[in-house]
């Protein structure tokens, strides 16, 4: 049972590490800040979620030892990973970063046009 | 909500003085015989039974964990396909929902949904600005998926 779930623990590690390799890729291949963002907010978070789990499984196993701050870190980064690739990639649209090969772009453009005209007729 | 669980936590207190057992099974027992009586008297409070609104926030999570691992198979397509032959682009997506924990948790859910980032929300909460990763295929079916969203966050604020 325990050479099992040792077994299951290494699986995630390498799955982790698999998935950090491929948003690694991703942000050397992608064309754009946004692109690169979906790459580095969603490969990386569970690519580190899984490390962390396979470690706690393993310890936990290996050594009969609960470490809670494994779990808690496993929450933290799933709390703020999405927060942080939302900030990065507002930021780089507010400082007018482009956009790759753009076909849908006009929403948030009208609305950005719209508010400083707004703005000036108050 | 956080009232009826107040009020289960004090009911298990009292069922520990009367058996005067002081541990954490008799913690348990009372916390089930209390259930049992919020689960009666349920028609006299303002919300309904909390044990529900546990059950959504539940499901919440596992749609959370559901999405993160769908979203990372979609990711690791596009960036292990030889050619780049995707079209990103930024829509416009009208929210029903209302309070700022609602928005902020639909951001992070439409964050970690497959192909899809959220940029910016209009100063008014009405509406969110989502960059798609490919906006031909994925639009539509993104907006299905946002219904599910946000009828399962609705269902935790109901």
């Amino acid at each position: 049972m325990a050479e099992i779930f040792k077994f299951i623990a290494g699986c995630l590690i390498l799955i982790g590490a698999f998935l950090s390799l491929v948003s690694a890729f991703g942000i050397i291949r992608l064309p754009d800040v946004y692109t690169r963002n979906h790459a580095a907010s969603k490969s990386s978070t569970l690519g580190i979620m899984s490390i962390l789990i396979g470690t706690f499984i393993y310890f936990f196993l290996e050594h009969g030892h609960f470490n809670s701050r494994i779990l808690l870190g496993v929450v933290f980064i799933f709390i703020t990973a999405p927060v942080a690739g939302h900030i990065i990639s507002r930021a780089a649209y507010n400082t007018g970063v482009k956009l790759w090969d753009k076909s849908v772009l006009d929403d948030l453009k009208q609305a950005h046009d719209r508010i400083p005209s707004e703005q000036k007729d108050q | 909500m956080a009232f009826q669980i107040l009020l289960n936590v004090f009911l298990a207190f009292i069922w520990m003085f009367l058996r005067n057992e002081y541990n954490g099974s008799a913690f348990l027992v009372g916390y089930f015989f209390g259930l049992m009586i919020i689960l009666g008297f349920r028609r006299f409070f303002g919300s309904r039974f909390y044990m529900l609104r546990v059950f959504a926030v539940f499901s919440l999570l596992c749609i959370f964990l559901r999405e993160l691992i769908l979203s990372n198979i979609s990711v690791l397509r596009v960036v292990l396909k030889p050619k780049l032959n995707m079209r990103p682009g930024i829509f416009a997506l009208e929210t029903e929902l209302t309070k700022d924990w609602e928005i902020t948790i639909l951001a992070n859910l439409i964050t970690l949904t497959p192909g899809t980032l959220v940029v910016d929300i209009s100063p008014d909460n009405k509406t969110l600005y989502v960059h798609a990763m490919d906006i031909a295929d994925v639009d539509e079916a993104i907006r299905d998926i946002k219904g599910s969203f946000e009828k399962a966050i609705m269902e935790v604020s109901k």
